[in-house]
């Protein structure tokens, strides 16, 4: 009782009698304080400046980087030549579908297995045995079995994505701190209210680490099977480019990866936030 | 003569020949133990004595313990933890109600939470109340249950020295109102003794003394008579004088 007076007393007396008291240092700082707004697009502003300044300076080959307008005129010239519109389309409709699917299988497949013992006596061993297989590794198996079309290539990106959200939601199912299901049983709560209130909003954390696994993961698939064998699509537009030497093109679809990774990255992220809102009065 | 009307209703809790062992040490060993309804009765004992295994075996938490006896509890029972168990995704309301519908259901919540000063907290998340706040808010869900049967283990084992003497009031208070059985399970004499008007001391798997604490309320620890109350204790708790 007596330091926690004590201390209180110190700290607040400089405050008065300002000046002529030895002044209280405050104690150093370990957070890394306030974010600052907007403070993410910082770095990728300054790597732009960068480029743009070298560029201009002439220091580096056209060939090999174009200037960043080099690339904004040819991205507006496959815009409005149509090429672009199309691949880009394209290209969303596989990861999305993929996704989605994913999304679903993995959420469905954690929650049938997190909750039951068959569920996971039949389920756990058999994904954990899915991801011990590197998925790309699966797509001469997957063309084989669905052809070349846009099945196989949305079968895959289903795989990437289902595997960290099955992952990551079925440890946060099953992870559920024991005394919160004391708690629901004194309560008195039914199984289905024990499943809503305690079970889902408990696992929510895990979830959403699976979420963003899954997000970048259908990105990468993405790239990985159109570069590949595609005959459509912003990778295949890339892999042509490459053919004929059009560093610029492929720059552009390099830009576009990167703007539907930080713009579905921002949205998850975004999301997080509104339903974890009780986390940062914890981390805070 | 009369007869009083506390002994023609039936014990809110009835344990007979009640045993408990984990991994074939026996911890409960045949107790044999009535709580009057509207009872405030406390339960003493040594560390690992088996204070909490009693209170869970008459919860209904303790699945898979081996053991036997008969036990009679009421319909509506509600457990107040060590920790305040709030859910830290659930707000502050949003927890008292757990497990409770009805129509009116959120208005008895907020009036719970006024009971135990805790209005305006409403929309608060648990994670925002201080220690003894937390405490409050689940002292609020155990009673809008308006529950027959009231358990607490250690509830106040947590706390400081001063949150603790005010939750005892607190505590004594909204027993007063309510009036259900109350089962506290403590490791502190003084508090058994403020406290309540029963105080058993759980010793070797058995109730090893039953005292009655026939004194009115609000009670101080520096009362000459509760001090002889807590020498008993004491002596039933196998603390000597050499001890101290
Ligand atoms: N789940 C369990 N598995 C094995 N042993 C257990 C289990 N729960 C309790 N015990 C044992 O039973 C005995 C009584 O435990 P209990 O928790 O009831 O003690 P307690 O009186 O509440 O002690 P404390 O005051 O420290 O809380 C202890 O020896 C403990 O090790
Ligand atoms: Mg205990």
């Amino acid at each position: 009782m007596t330091t926690v007076t004590t201390t209180t007393t110190t700290t607040t007396a400089p405050a008065t009698a300002a000046g002529q008291l030895p002044r209280v240092r405050r104690r150093r700082r370990l957070s890394p304080g306030r974010r600052l707004p907007a403070a993410r697009l910082a770095g990728p502003l300054a790597v732009l400046t960068l480029w743009a300044a070298a560029s201009a300076a002439g220091s580096l080959d056209p060939a090999a980087i174009p200037a960043p307008w080099t690339v904004l005129r040819t991205a507006g010239h496959l815009w409005t030549d149509g090429t672009l519109p199309t691949d880009v389309l394209t290209s969303l409709e596989r990861a999305g579908y993929g996704f989605a699917i994913g999304l679903t299988a993995g959420v469905l497949l954690a929650l049938a297995s997190g909750l039951s013992r068959t569920g996971e006596a039949l389920i756990d061993g058999t994904v954990q045995l899915n991801r011990a297989i590197p998925t790309l590794g699966l797509i001469p198996l997957f063309i084989l079995w669905l052809g070349i079309g846009e099945t196989f290539k949305i079968a895959i990106i289903a795989i990437v994505v289902y595997i960290p959200l099955y992952l990551n939601t079925h440890a946060a199912l099953s992870g559920i701190d024991s005394r919160f299901v004391e708690l629901a049983e004194v309560q008195g709560l039914s199984r289905f209210t024990f499943i809503r209130q305690v079970v889902i909003p408990g696992a929510l954390p895990g979830f959403f680490v699976g979420l963003r696994l899954g997000v970048t993961g259908s990105w990468l698939g993405l790239v990985v099977l159109e570069q590949i064998n595609a005959t459509s699509g912003l990778g295949y537009l890339m892999f042509q480019a490459q053919n004929y030497g059009q560093s610029d093109v492929i720059l552009v679809g390099l830009l576009i990866y990167g703007v539907f990774g930080l713009v579905s990255d921002s949205v998850v992220r975004l999301i997080e936030r509104r339903v974890l809102a009780w986390r940062r009065t914890l981390s805070n | 003569m009369a007869p009083h009307t506390e002994q023609l209703t039936r014990p809110a809790v009835q344990l007979r020949g009640l045993t408990r062992s984990f991994e074939g040490r026996t911890v409960l060993d045949g107790i044999d133990l009535d709580l009057p309804a509207g009872q405030f009765t406390a339960l003493l004992g040594h560390s690992g004595s088996g204070k909490s295994t009693l209170l869970r075996a008459v919860a209904g938490l303790d699945h898979g313990v081996a053991g036997s006896g008969q036990l009679t509890a009421p319909e509506r029972v509600s457990v107040v933890f060590q920790d305040s168990r709030l859910l830290p995704w659930r707000r502050v309301l949003e927890n008292v109600l757990l497990g409770l519908d009805g129509k009116d259901a959120g208005a008895r919540g907020r009036a719970a939470l006024a009971e135990v000063g805790l209005k305006g907290r409403e929309r608060a998340w648990p994670g925002e109340l201080s220690g003894g706040e937390a405490q409050r808010a689940a002292l609020a869900r155990s009673l809008v249950r308006e529950p027959e049967l009231l358990l607490a283990d250690e509830p106040f084992g947590a706390l400081d020295a001063l949150t603790r003497i005010r939750m005892h009031h607190l505590l004594r208070d909204l027993w007063q109102r309510h009036r259900p059985s109350v089962l506290l399970v403590t490791h502190d004499v003084d508090e058994a003794i403020v406290l309540a008007d029963r105080v058993l001391v759980l010793d070797r798997g058995r109730i090893g003394l039953d005292l009655t604490i026939d004194h009115p309320h609000p009670r101080s620890y520096r009362e000459p008579v509760l001090g002889e109350y807590r020498e008993r204790l004491l002596a039933a708790l196998g603390v000597t004088e050499d001890h101290r």
